[in-house]
């Protein structure tokens, strides 16, 4: 696999966007990729170390259904979008960082972060470690 | 010494993912990788039904070859071989 990073701007915070974002960086991972998560507004507020393994709800299309479809899933054994993350770090180059604005946004300081995020940066930063690689929104 | 060449691998490690939804398995093969010596074998077990061409692009990508794959009752076996 060339090195070229895997780029996730994450932005959407319910758990069904972030599982997504999570298996995407995973599957990365294991491939030896390096990856970049940035994490803006209502992702940020998801990776607050009180509340990361609550339930941070669906996207409203996944409806009623979608919502039984999730939660037969996570019965069944499937780990949860954080848990997932943890995994991709320790196995590969898996770097998180926080949207420095989002955190003024929010309120939020480092400490009130899980330890799953790395660091604060603002955007430039992340364009510039993104190198020539493709920048994906979720 | 007669034995079919399936009987006679020797693997290193089983890992068991039967059960656990994509990509666990690769993760948890990938990390299992890891810790084996080059040449060593690693037979994992797997029921996601994407494993088929996950490992197939995860040996090519990484360059650790399969060198044995079968099916049985919807679980998949692979060994793969640390390179």
């Amino acid at each position: 696999m060339d090195d070229q990073p895997l780029n996730l701007v994450l932005f959407s915070g319910t758990d069904d966007k972030l599982q997504a974002a999570a298996v995407l960086t995973a599957g990365a991972a294991a491939l030896g990729r390096p990856v970049h998560l940035f994490l803006q507004y209502w992702a940020l507020d998801a990776f607050r170390r009180d509340r990361i393994e609550s339930d941070h709800g669906l996207a409203p299309e996944a409806g009623p259904a979608g919502r039984e479809a999730v939660d037969s899933l996570r019965a069944a054994g499937q780990a949860s979008w954080a848990e997932t993350l943890r995994q991709a770090k320790d196995l590969g180059d898996v770097d998180i960082q926080a949207c420095s604005l989002s955190m003024d946004l929010l309120h939020l300081e480092p400490a009130d972060l899980d330890p799953l995020v790395d660091g604060v940066e603002g955007v430039t930063a992340f364009h510039l470690e993104a190198g020539g690689g493709q920048i994906v929104f979720i | 010494m007669e034995g079919n060449q399936t009987m006679t691998l020797q693997v290193a490690r089983t890992l068991d993912a039967k059960g656990l939804s994509c990509p666990l398995p690769i993760v948890k093969t990938a990390q299992a990788m890891k810790e084996l010596a080059s040449g060593q074998l690693l037979e994992v077990l797997a029921t996601d039904p994407g494993s088929v061409k996950d490992f197939a692009a995860w040996s090519k990508s990484t360059g650790n070859p399969i060198v044995d794959q079968s099916e049985d009752g919807g679980t998949f076996r692979f060994v793969l071989r640390k390179r």
